[in-house]
């Protein structure tokens, strides 16, 4: 038996593959076949770092030492100077890592500093194989649960937990469970929300990159814990990557009996399946994502009745977004009361941020709830690029509020931002420096929203195209004084009757941007 | 029950009622746009919006039920302020040519910026104008009047099942249009103009023939005939403010004739000339026990629509014409010959509920007498305009009968602009075709009513025959699902009878009829059709003394060689896509 | 491949309507959903064809008239808008000399906008047909589109 002295873990995600990540892979593989190492050292595939923009990443392990913006050129000397003669490529070697991007296993002690629940795997296991998930305790929270717990002490759990919607909207986890399984029907569904479309977002798609059974198991324990038969996962489309690994994963769960029939011989059947979308932000909101899932145009549907008890046809539906259902097997494995020892009292938990924009080093990262603004920038993002100085973040994706200095030390949570009317939302946090044109980013997510407005209702098919009107004359030097009091006034038009929180929320950017920027917005006219 | 206040008004209204419902019992009336009383709201428009106390944001009265214990504000500044917002943003985006419009004064969308008091518009127009698609013989539709309040959309599908328009693309770029915006006249639209009554503003509306009769009437050449269908009698009185379900008979005999039209006859006597012809057709199949059940033919919008999705059904369907097209081929062959009038100089108008008329008298085969044999269709808005133009108040007229030799009817005749009335006006004849005595219980009453499929056994002679009614074509749908999973399984229906009628109430509810229609309004049309049925000396089509003689002086018998040249059809498979004729050979047989 | 071969890889139940276009849109070399392709996917799912035009033309992905072999789909969402997409946008009008929605005239390239991809972190980004590009400046995006001419 050989015994393999070194592994060689490449990230390959979508940003990655971009990079040209096969090719190194390839290359790797080549080079160590060439020199009679194939058995020695082993190239394995993982999901992201969190590095993001840094071309193809890799991880040298036993020490742990990351790569990065390697290309097949870089290769041979890889392999000749850190594998043969153990040297590291000092070129290459990622130094001025943000905490965040520092990956310690667990047993390093360190959890509580660098708090990865979501993103325990990422980076770190194959994504494509089941077996590596169950080596890191993958399942084994489904597999307790379904043998020794009843439904009800699932969700009680949960409950306990604190876990609240990571999609935007913050409801209770575990309510939400119990009320579809308080709900009369004779089928139930658990739906993912991977449709993750606000812009700035790609969280996601990273969790489903990088860890695709940990959603899988999620899936199973809400299934379970709802009594639900069928699961979906409604996908974007553009996520291609993504649907790839998930079917893999599911058919690798299906071939283990952790979904399918009689799941561990309990008479537990749940099946999953995946749904792809086609391109519509709007889709993001359950009850458009409900009736794009069965074949209709994504239009919100008015509420109540509720998905919890008249969803997906009629039936009993839960719909939980993708970051929510990967938090379930680690609470599950660890208890409530370990999850309730990350973030605030109200706001348990960790939160996945995707920071953007002009940031030093761009990424995704995975922060206690409650982390200040100003940390995940200056801490996480490596401050402002180029040495400028912070204007202003949009927290929340487009949906969200343009946030000035005077709130980078507000915590980011669910509860305490709103008693400044912004919201966490997706956790994009797009950050702008002092030459930002405002008025410029105001326009463009003016512009997306009348592009993504279903057309359902006058507020948001009208309003937004009148806020177009406006915002185009304002940034052409065309605009009147008034014109600025239209825009909020159409907001609040829309804020008070769009028929789904697409058109509703667009008060958020627009009012923030008054808050901060009047004067710079009238400086146009 | 529930218990709440509206504007410090208490209420009590049973569990689920609308707030918008709940107002209107405590004489609250709170605007609405997009809502109609027939339709499921889609809360498009948001101007019926309210105020809850304790409950952020403005909710839609018309889609929320009011809840116990709730305090709801209609009329708050910030509502009315709101309200006022939300119009000016429809505004923004609407052709407001108020005045050349054909919804002048008749139009939803003028009324609330009236009663909502909008003395300007705030907001920036959309300057792109879009073509009017005139694409269709019966109904014109105008992109640049629609507000997307999705009326016409869901009538179009859930209602009629016709599925012609649909809400295209997204956001501020969708349009209610046909697939591929091909335009009506190439979509599978089957006419009805349940699109049109639904519209709120001037986006959908017929394609006028007004012009043209005026034309005809103004030639001192041509010999006007006038025909009006059995609906038009209870519903032209509300084009002159009069009360819906008024019969009106008599002076719209007399207002036609002071427009000017040469002759005024009646479709009502054709109608009795229908019966004798489907009648026996009825009898001959009942005998045979071949292409059971028969289907009526007198609905336009019915027949395209079968046509189109039923065309399996060809061989069940009567071949019989509808009494417009009767009329027409009679009124240039038998009247021309009787009068002594060249037929080329005989201009035939029909005054009809309906807008599919207008397409069927440009049906190709429809030329019987040589001639097309109608030659224009009013419906029943357009002659209320005209007799305004011309300074004629019906109210004011005298009663008048109708001119012989086609103006004589029976109560039969009548009943067919009532959802039921073919069915119950054809048992009466082929009762006695049968057995040779005449029915007692003439009033059929089961197949009377707006229930959507209504069926009865009738028992002629110790032979039951079961019979069905549909209304609106999702009905029909419903019902000849049915009757062709039996045909296909079993060989054979558990029918032997079937009225097909394609407008919601029947006739009465035609896509001709006067703005601002709703179901009850049909349902007391429907009534006043029964008592003119109850009013009149003879109720049986065979004892209609001018039919009669049309048998004798001109047709023979029916179904004799004649009476099938001019008074019969035969139909075509269409195409589901565009409507169009697939193969012209997949036709009855002509016997 | 056949319209109708490509169909039956899915039951024909509503909710495969996405799928069922999308794949029958890569397999048309127009890379779009044609009367026919919509027609065959009505009567394959007993749906009216107006309905399925109107589904198609909801979603971004879908096309209904013929576009180019490839979709370019610049993203102008405001993370890239932020790093610099507008010009990038001006740039690929003026090089392939179409505007948004349109195709080259050798049926080379179709421009389109597209929301956010979720590839923020390399804004500006692009997807061109299935493939995804980021850190885009005119030189790379010039060499992209001289790979592509060249495949």
């Amino acid at each position: 038996m050989n015994l393999v002295r070194n592994h060689i873990l490449i990230s390959i995600d979508s940003s990655t593959i971009m990079a040209g990540a096969r090719a190194v892979e390839r290359a790797f593989v080549d080079e160590l076949l060439n020199r009679g190492l194939q058995d020695e050292v082993s190239v394995l595939e993982t999901g992201s770092l969190g590095l993001i923009n840094r071309g193809v990443v890799l991880v040298v392990y036993p020490e742990g030492v990351i790569y990065a913006d390697v290309t097949t050129k870089d290769v041979p000397e890889i392999v000749e100077e850190h594998i043969l003669k153990g040297r590291f490529v000092e070129r290459l070697v990622v130094k001025e890592m943000p905490k965040q991007h520092v990956i310690k296993r667990e047993k390093t002690g360190l959890l509580k500093e660098q708090p990865r629940i979501v993103l325990r795997n990422s980076g770190i296991i194959n994504p494509e194989s089941i077996d590596e998930y169950i080596a890191t305790g993958g399942y084994e929270a489904a597999s307790k649960i379904i043998n020794e717990m009843k439904p009800e002490e699932v969700i009680e759990e949960v409950k306990r937990s604190g876990l609240t919607g990571r999609g935007g909207a913050a409801f209770s986890t575990g309510m939400k469970w119990d009320f579809a399984r308080r709900a009369k029907g004779d089928v139930k569904y658990i739906i993912c929300n991977a449709d993750e479309g606000e812009p700035g977002t790609f969280k996601d798609r990273l969790i489903l990159e990088g860890d695709p059974h940990k959603l899988l198991e999620g899936m199973l324990i809400a299934g379970y814990a709802v009594g639900a038969q069928y699961g979906y996962i409604y996908i974007r489309g553009e996520y291609v990557l993504s649907i790839e690994r998930l079917e893999k994963a599911i058919k690798d769960a299906e071939a283990l009996g952790l979904l399918g029939e009689n799941i561990f011989g309990s008479g537990f059947s749940y099946h999953v399946s995946i749904k792809k979308g086609a391109g519509a932000y709007v889709c993001g909101e359950e009850t458009a994502l409900i009736e794009s899932l069965e074949g209709k145009r994504g239009h919100p549907r008015s509420k109540p009745p509720y998905p919890v008890t008249e969803g997906l046809w009629g039936k009993p539906t839960v719909i939980n977004n993708v970051e929510t259902l990967a938090n379930i097997p680690e609470i599950m494995r660890n208890g409530a009361s370990w999850f309730r020892g990350y973030g605030t009292e109200k706001c348990p938990g960790t939160k996945v941020y995707t920071i953007i924009g002009h940031v030093a080093t761009p990424g995704l990262i995975e922060a206690e709830m409650g982390t200040t603004l100003r940390d995940i920038i200056f801490e996480y993002g490596g401050g402002i690029k180029n040495g400028k100085k912070f204007k202003c973040a949009l927290v929340g994706g487009a949906a969200g509020a343009f946030l000035g200095p005077d709130m980078l030390d507000v915590n980011m949570d669910f509860v305490s931002l709103r008693e400044y009317s912004a919201v966490l939302g997706s956790g994009a946090i797009l950050v702008m420096d002092e030459d930002t044109n405002i008025v410029e980013m105001l326009k463009n997510v003016l512009h997306f929203f009348r592009h993504e407005s279903c057309g359902h209702c006058v507020p948001c098919r009208l309003g937004t195209a009148q806020l177009v009107k406006i915002i185009d004359r304002v940034a052409d030097s065309k605009g009147k004084r008034e014109d600025i009091d239209k825009l909020l006034r159409i907001s609040e038009v829309m804020r008070d009757t769009s028929f789904c929180p697409l058109g509703q929320s667009l008060y958020l950017p627009i009012s923030s941007t008054l808050k901060y920027f009047r004067d710079e917005m009238l400086s146009m006219i | 029950m529930i218990k709440a206040m509206i504007n410090n008004t208490e209420i009590e209204v049973p569990e689920g009622t609308t707030i918008l419902a709940a107002a209107k019992k405590a004489n609250i009336n709170i605007p609405t746009l997009c809502y109609h009383p027939d339709l499921i709201p889609g809360g498009q428009c948001g101007i019926c919006v309210v105020e809850i106390e304790g409950i952020p944001g403005l909710k839609r009265s018309c889609m929320t039920p009011i809840g116990e214990g709730w305090k709801v504000h209609t009329h708050t500044p910030r509502i009315m302020a709101t309200r006022k917002q939300l119009l000016d943003l429809i505004l923004s985006n609407h052709d407001t040519d108020c005045l050349t419009c054909i919804k002048n004064n008749n139009c939803e969308l003028q009324g609330l910026a009236a009663t909502l008091g909008i003395n300007s518009i705030e907001y920036q127009k959309m300057e792109e104008k879009l073509p009017v698609d005139n694409t269709s013989v019966s109904i014109v539709r105008n992109p640049n009047k629609c507000i997307f309040c999705g009326r016409c959309i869901q009538v179009c599908s859930n209602i009629q099942s016709v599925n012609a328009l649909a809400v295209n693309n997204r956001g501020y770029e969708s349009a209610v249009t046909t697939a591929f915006d091909a335009g009506l006249g190439n979509s599978p639209c089957v006419n009805c103009g349940q699109c049109v009554v639904h519209c709120p503003v001037g986006a959908l509306y017929e394609q006028s023939h007004i012009e043209d009769v005026w034309r005809a009437i103004h030639d001192p050449d041509l010999f006007v005939v006038v025909q009006e269908a059995p609906a038009v009698r209870v519903m032209l009185g509300e084009e002159f403010g009069m009360e819906p379900g008024s019969l009106v008979t008599g002076k719209m005999h007399a207002a036609l004739r002071r427009l000017n039209f040469d002759a005024v006859l009646e479709t009502n006597f054709t109608a009795d000339l229908t019966i004798m012809e489907e009648g026996v057709e009825l009898v001959s199949r009942l005998k045979s026990g071949k292409n059971l059940p028969l289907i009526t033919s007198c609905s336009p919008g019915w027949i395209k629509f079968m046509e189109t999705f039923y065309h399996t059904l060809i061989p069940h369907m009567s071949t019989a014409k509808s009494p417009q097209q009767m009329f027409g081929a009679i009124a240039k062959t038998y009247y021309a010959e009787r009068m002594g009038i060249p037929p080329e100089k005989i201009v035939s108008v029909s005054i009809m509920p309906c807008t599919a008329k207008k397409f069927e008298a440009k049906r190709p085969e429809m030329r019987a007498s040589g001639y097309q044999d109608v030659d224009y269709v009013l419906t029943t808005r357009e002659i209320g305009r005209m007799m305004r133009e011309a300074g004629i108040d019906l109210r004011e007229m005298p009663d008048e009968p109708a001119d012989d030799i086609m103006g004589e009817y029976t109560g039969a005749a009548t009943i067919f602009g009532a959802t039921g009335g073919v069915m119950e006006a054809a048992l009466r004849s082929a009762y006695f075709l049968i057995t040779g005595r005449e029915l007692e219980q003439l009033e059929i009453t089961p197949v009377r009513g707006l229930k959507g499929i209504k069926e009865a056994e009738v028992d002629i002679d110790g032979v039951k025959i079961k019979i069905a009614v549909a209304h609106s074509l999702g009905n029909a749908r419903r019902l000849l699902d049915r009757v062709v999973e039996q045909l296909k399984n079993e060989g054979r229906s558990e029918y032997q009878f079937i009225e097909v009628m394609a407008c919601p109430g029947g006739c009465v509810g035609g896509g001709g009829q006067s703005w601002g229609s709703n179901m009850a309004k049909r349902a007391r049309r429907g009534e006043a059709l029964y008592n003119e049925d109850r009013s009149l000396p003879y109720r049986r089509s065979h004892e209609n003394p001018s039919i009669k003689a049309i048998y004798e002086k001109f047709l023979g018998s029916p179904n004799s060689e004649k009476a099938h040249k001019l008074l019969h059809t035969r139909y075509f498979k269409r195409s589901p896509i565009d409507g169009k004729i697939i193969d012209g050979e997949n036709t009855t047989e002509r016997r | 491949m056949e319209r109708d071969e490509i169909i039956k890889k899915f039951s024909p139940s509503l909710d495969n309507i996405l799928f069922i276009l999308h794949a029958l849109q890569d397999n048309n070399p127009q890379n779009y959903l044609s009367k026919d392709d919509i027609r065959v996917c009505a009567e394959y799912l007993n749906v009216p064809y107006s309905y399925v035009h109107s589904v198609a033309s909801f979603y971004t992905m879908f096309s209904l008239k013929p576009r180019g072999r490839n979709i370019i789909r610049l993203c102008d969402s405001p993370p890239c808008h932020l790093m610099g997409s507008g010009s990038l946008l001006e740039y690929l009008k003026e090089s392939l000399n179409i505007n948004v929605g349109e195709t080259t005239e050798d049926g080379f390239f179709t421009l389109e906008l597209t929301s956010c991809l979720g590839v923020c972190g390399v804004a500006p980004a692009m997807m061109i047909n299935d493939e995804m590009f980021g850190n885009l400046t005119p030189e790379k995006v010039n060499a992209i589109l001289d790979m592509r001419r060249k495949s």
